[in-house]
This record gives structure tokens, C-alpha cells and sequence, in this order.
């Protein structure tokens, strides 16, 4: 079976740069990686293929400047190839573009199963996958939990508030894991090695089909009219453990009248 | 000025109005002129009274959608709705699992963004802005709809408090749910409940959630015991969810559930910016961690550095005599 995952390349979450105050865009300056909540969907995507004995998982990432950081890692995890839409005409994109644009990409493959985060680490609008569904015709599963393919149909567990779910879904479709459903491989030293020769298809955005006013700033549908400080907590006493620090949770409690 | 006319995607748990489905029914009041909801389900008249109750006039149902993942038919509902002219000018909908696939799903169809992640709406003219944290919530970003076309919001659960308006029961309607094709082809088989004892994590007031600092799945226990000698509710980092410690209903944060106790105790939790978003609304929050230098202090009331080994057990020793 042929499974894309689209991957996401943010920055560092440890050293996640700013908006800018001119763009109003993530100022993306900084080295991107590849989002760990993608890494998950890479590994089962990788897992199911495995199980399914033939095919390949191929990624889809749309990054800036050309970004092949974190497509990197996953392609050193195993993937086959990757498409990569670059495009400066692209900055400023909002959720539905990116999903029609990734959507776009995937489209004519011959692909069985579609696999994304549930959200990305920076961005975290959590609607991409069911928009890239949406854009495609397609069936789509949000937040699974395991997934397990059953001849044309896949069986997934689908997070819940309650617990969760058991749906079982038409291929080809659209999956969305949540994070710690595998545990993402380390790439091995060989993996990394054989990344490098993999290939990358870069794609701009009139590539695609798309004009220069249906994405970017100009297809934008949304614009952001104020950035503000959020109004923030004050740091109340901090203290030291000196072997007594559990009677001070207590007094406090005692105040609050919990106890 | 308000919006014309306001839809508010209502979500029900064993025949009982969701709570996110009140606070966005009291928001939706000061916004619109009209206020409505649509329903997946064919239940509608044992929620008519609550739904009324805050606000809602009418109330449109799919009916039966013999277990079909609902985004897909309800999106469609509506943009049917919408395309006839019957439909609303702002759709609002919380950011649960079907609230995001159900907004998501209508964006496509109308081609129209949606506003996520908003905690605040206020109006602009007829155009709705929403508010959304960033950095962790250090940073609120404005956004408002550009172009014609209805408006369509994601809002985090807490981000109002609900208040009835002593409205009369909701009228119920039926709403076409047009055919859908292969794109319907999600459907559940079998619902499966975890059950946790004590208050729900997301109602509870109070909360005690364990991280990686505890060192060990283990010692999670303290964190349980902890919570049960609070009447509380345990919850958990992602750090740890995704470990495989605790199962992803216990999740505090950005990915996971929002949280607003009266008191939040975080113990072995650093304070990532995923796990702030969920918590630093609470009313007070504790924080033991041995970190002197963790982000969490910073949100703080009372913050303890320290070995959770140490100060959890003798805390829960404490407690035992109350």
C-alpha cells in the first residue's frame, strides 16, 4: 500500500522565534525541524506499509525557502521521496490554502491511505487534515489513536472525551494520529546516509495550478488586525525544599479553604 | 452592529448539553441578532429546554446519521442551509473532535478560513474578530474575515462563562442532510468509555497533573492519590501521555483538554508552552518541580523547588488526617 504523509517543518518549539511585527508572519528565520507530532504519523505510516508487505510512504510538506530539514529526518526514518511546495508567493497562507495547496499534491498519486498530525506544534489550527480530506472528496478519521488495515478498509481506534471510539473507514482516505500513538524510530546512521540520495520534488505553487491571488497573503481570507500581550499571571513565592516545603501547599490550601 | 444571524454547532453527551455548547451560546448572544443550533442527532427535543434556556431560538437536527463520523453530513447540512439562503452569516463551534471536523469540513465547501484556537470574539461592524493566544499565550493575535461569506470560528472551551437568559425552550427543526457520496464513509462501530474515578478533569475543581519530572510511570500513583485526598481530578503533561504513562484523556494542554480550576497542583511539570495554554487560567496553581529555573514557577501562587519524591508523599501524609 502507498501511504503520503504530510509532514510539517517548524521551527525549534525550544527557540520558537517571533511574529513578526511587519509581516505578521512566524518569522521563520531559524533553522526549521521537523515537527515531533509528525513524527508519528511517519512511523505508522512506515509500520502499516511494513505489515502490508509492498508499497512506500511518500511525504508532503509545504516549508519556505525551500526548508528539506525535517524532511530529512523522516526520509532518513524511511520514507521514499518527498514533494516540497516552496514558494515566496505562498507566505501568509492560511490553513485552507495550505490544505489546497497540499492537497494538490497528493491528488494524483496513486495513493491508499493519507496520514497527518492532528496539529502541528507551531501553528496548531488542528483543521488541515479534514480540509485536505474536504479538498479531495475523501473520507477522513481525526485524532486515531492505532490504526489497522482491514483489505479496503481501515479499522481505527478515534480519541474520544470520553475514551474512544472504534470507526472503520473506505479507503483511500484521510487519517489524523495523535501523538504517542508508535514511538517514532531514531533514524539510523544508514538511514541517514541513504536520505540523501532520495528524492525531493520541489513544486511552486503555480506548479500546482494555482494563481498568485488565490494563496499568500492575497488568497488570504483572514487577516490579523492586532497582535497585543496577552495580560499575564505574576510569579507568586517560590520556595526551597528544606524538608518542611509540604506544609506551606498545606497552609495554602488551609487559606483557600480546600482543606 | 451584530451579525444577522448566528449558528452555534450544539454538542450533547448522554442527552446532556455540553458545557462548551452554553459558553458559546452566552458569547453568541452579545454577537447576533438571531441565535440558533445545529444538531447531529435526532435527540434535539430533550435539549430544547437547555438550549432555550441560553439563548437559542431554534435548534435544526440531521437526524439518524447511523453512526457516520458527524464533520462530514452536518458541514454539509449547513452549506445546503447557506447556499438556500436559510442559512446562518457566523457559524461558531467549540474545539472538540467534531467541532474541528465539522468546521473544517464547512470551510472547504464555502471556501472560507476558519478562525481557530479563539478564546475571544468581539465585533466589528458585522465582522466577527477572534482572539487567539500564541506563544504559549504570551502573545494575543486579533484576526478578523475578509471578503464576503459566512464566518466561521473554532473557540476554546472556557473561553466564556456560561449564563442562562432565562429564554423559553428552543423550537426543533429538521435540516436536510444532502448526500455526500464516498466522503461519508467514516462510521463508528463501537463506543468504548474509560472510566476515571472522581470528578471529570475538565469540570474539576481541582487538579492535580504529574509530568516527566516524576521519573517513572509509577509514581504517577502519588499524583492519583494526591488528587483523590483533594476530591480532585488527575491529570498529565504530554510529555508523559506520549510516554505511554498515562492514556490521552488525562492530557492538560494545547493538544488535550483546557482546564480552569480553582486550584491547579503541577507536580514534575516544567511548564512547556503546550502545557501553560491548559492550565495558567486557574485560579491558583502550585508547582512543585526540582528545576529552579522551569517556566511553570512563573505562573505560580506558591511554587516549591523540590524532589516531588519528597514533598508528594509527605503532602499526602498530611492530608490523610483531614
Amino acid at each position: 500500500m502507498n501511504v503520503v504523509v504530510c509532514v510539517k517543518q517548524i521551527p525549534d518549539p525550544a527557540d520558537p522565534g517571533a511574529l513578526d511585527p511587519e509581516t505578521r508572519t512566524l518569522n521563520r528565520d531559524v533553522k526549521l525541524i521537523l515537527d515531533e507530532s509528525d513524527s508519528y504519523g511517519v512511523e505508522m505510516a512506515l509500520q502499516l506499509v511494513d505489515n502490508a508487505g509492498e508499497g512506500e510512504v511518500r511525504l508532503v510538506s509545504m516549508a519556505p525557502r525551500s526548508e528539506r530539514g525535517g524532511l530529512a529526518t523522516a526520509l532518513a526514518m524511511g520514507a521514499a521521496s518527498a514533494t516540497l511546495i516552496s514558494d515566496d508567493a505562498l507566505l501568509g497562507s492560511d490553513a485552507l490554502t495550505t490544505a489546497k495547496l497540499l492537497a494538490a499534491a497528493i491528488k494524483d498519486q496513486d495513493v491508499d491511505l493519507v496520514i497527518s498530525g492532528s496539529e502541528s506544534s507551531d501553528g496548531y489550527t488542528g483543521t488541515v487534515p479534514a480540509q485536505i480530506a474536504g479538498v479531495l472528496g475523501l473520507p477522513s478519521v481525526t485524532a486515531a489513536k492505532a490504526i489497522e488495515v482491514d483489505g479496503d478498509t481501515i479499522k481505527v481506534q478515534r480519541q474520544t472525551d470520553a475514551g474512544y471510539d472504534d470507526v472503520t473507514c473506505s479507503m483511500p482516505c484521510v487519517v489524523s494520529v495523535t501523538a504517542g500513538v508508535v514511538e517514532p524510530r531514531y533514524p539510523s546512521f544508514k538511514g541517514i546516509m541513504a536520505a540523501k540520495n532520495k528524492p525531493v520534488d520541489e513544486k511552486t505553487a503555480a506548479d500546482l495550478g494555482f494563481v498568485e491571488d488565490q494563496v499568500g497573503w492575497a488568497g488570504a481570507q483572514q487577516e490579523i488586525v492586532d497582535i497585543t500581550d496577552a495580560p499575564q499571571r505574576e510569579a507568586g513565592d517560590v520556595i526551597e525544599d528544606d524538608g518542611e516545603a509540604f506544609a506551606k501547599v498545606v497552609e495554602f490550601l488551609e487559606e483557600l479553604k480546600i482543606i | 452592529m451584530t451579525v444577522s444571524k448566528l449558528w452555534v454547532v450544539a454538542e450533547a453527551a448522554e442527552g446532556e448539553v455540553l458545557s462548551t455548547t452554553l459558553e458559546l451560546l452566552t458569547k453568541a448572544r452579545e454577537l447576533a441578532d438571531t441565535v440558533e443550533c445545529v444538531y447531529a442527532g435526532d435527540d434535539a427535543d430533550d435539549l430544547a429546554e437547555t438550549l432555550g434556556e441560553y439563548g437559542c431560538e431554534t435548534v435544526y437536527q440531521t437526524g439518524d446519521l447511523e453512526g457516520a463520523l458527524v464533520g462530514v453530513p452536518l458541514a454539509a447540512a449547513i452549506a445546503e442551509a447557506i447556499e438556500a439562503g436559510d442559512g446562518p452569516d457566523a457559524v461558531l463551534a467549540a474545539t472538540t473532535y467534531d467541532g474541528r471536523d465539522t468546521t473544517a469540513r464547512l470551510s472547504v465547501l464555502l471556501d472560507r478560513p476558519v478562525i481557530t484556537n479563539v478564546v475571544d470574539i468581539t465585533l466589528d461592524g458585522e465582522t466577527l474578530v477572534g482572539s487567539e493566544p500564541v506563544f504559549g499565550g504570551s502573545t494575543d493575535v486579533q484576526t478578523k474575515f475578509v471578503g464576503d461569506g459566512a464566518q466561521i470560528l473554532l473557540v476554546r472551551p472556557k473561553s466564556f462563562t456560561a449564563e442562562p437568559s432565562d429564554g423559553d425552550a428552543a423550537e426543533v427543526e429538521d435540516l436536510d442532510v444532502p448526500d455526500v457520496g464516498s466522503a461519508a464513509g467514516a462510521v463508528i462501530t463501537e463506543r468504548h468509555v474509560e472510566e476515571s474515578e472522581g470528578p471529570k478533569l475538565d469540570e474539576a475543581e481541582i487538579v492535580v497533573s504529574g509530568g516527566r519530572g516524576l521519573g517513572d510511570p509509577e509514581s504517577y500513583t502519588m499524583v492519583e492519590s494526591l488528587a483523590k485526598s483533594l476530591g480532585g481530578a488527575a491529570g498529565a503533561s504530554r510529555a508523559i501521555v506520549d510516554a505511554g504513562w498515562v492514556p490521552y484523556s488525562m492530557q492538560v494542554g494545547q493538544t488535550g483538554k483546557v482546564v480552569k480550576p480553582d486550584v491547579y497542583i503541577a507536580c514534575g511539570i516544567s511548564g512547556a508552552t503546550q502545557h501553560l495554554v491548559g492550565m495558567k487560567g486557574s485560579k491558583h496553581i502550585v508547582a512543585i518541580n526540582k528545576d529552579p529555573e522551569a517556566p511553570i514557577f512563573a505562573v505560580a501562587d506558591l511554587g516549591i523547588v523540590g524532589d516531588v519524591h519528597k514533598v508528594m508523599p509527605q503532602l499526602i501524609e498530611a492530608l490523610k488526617d483531614r
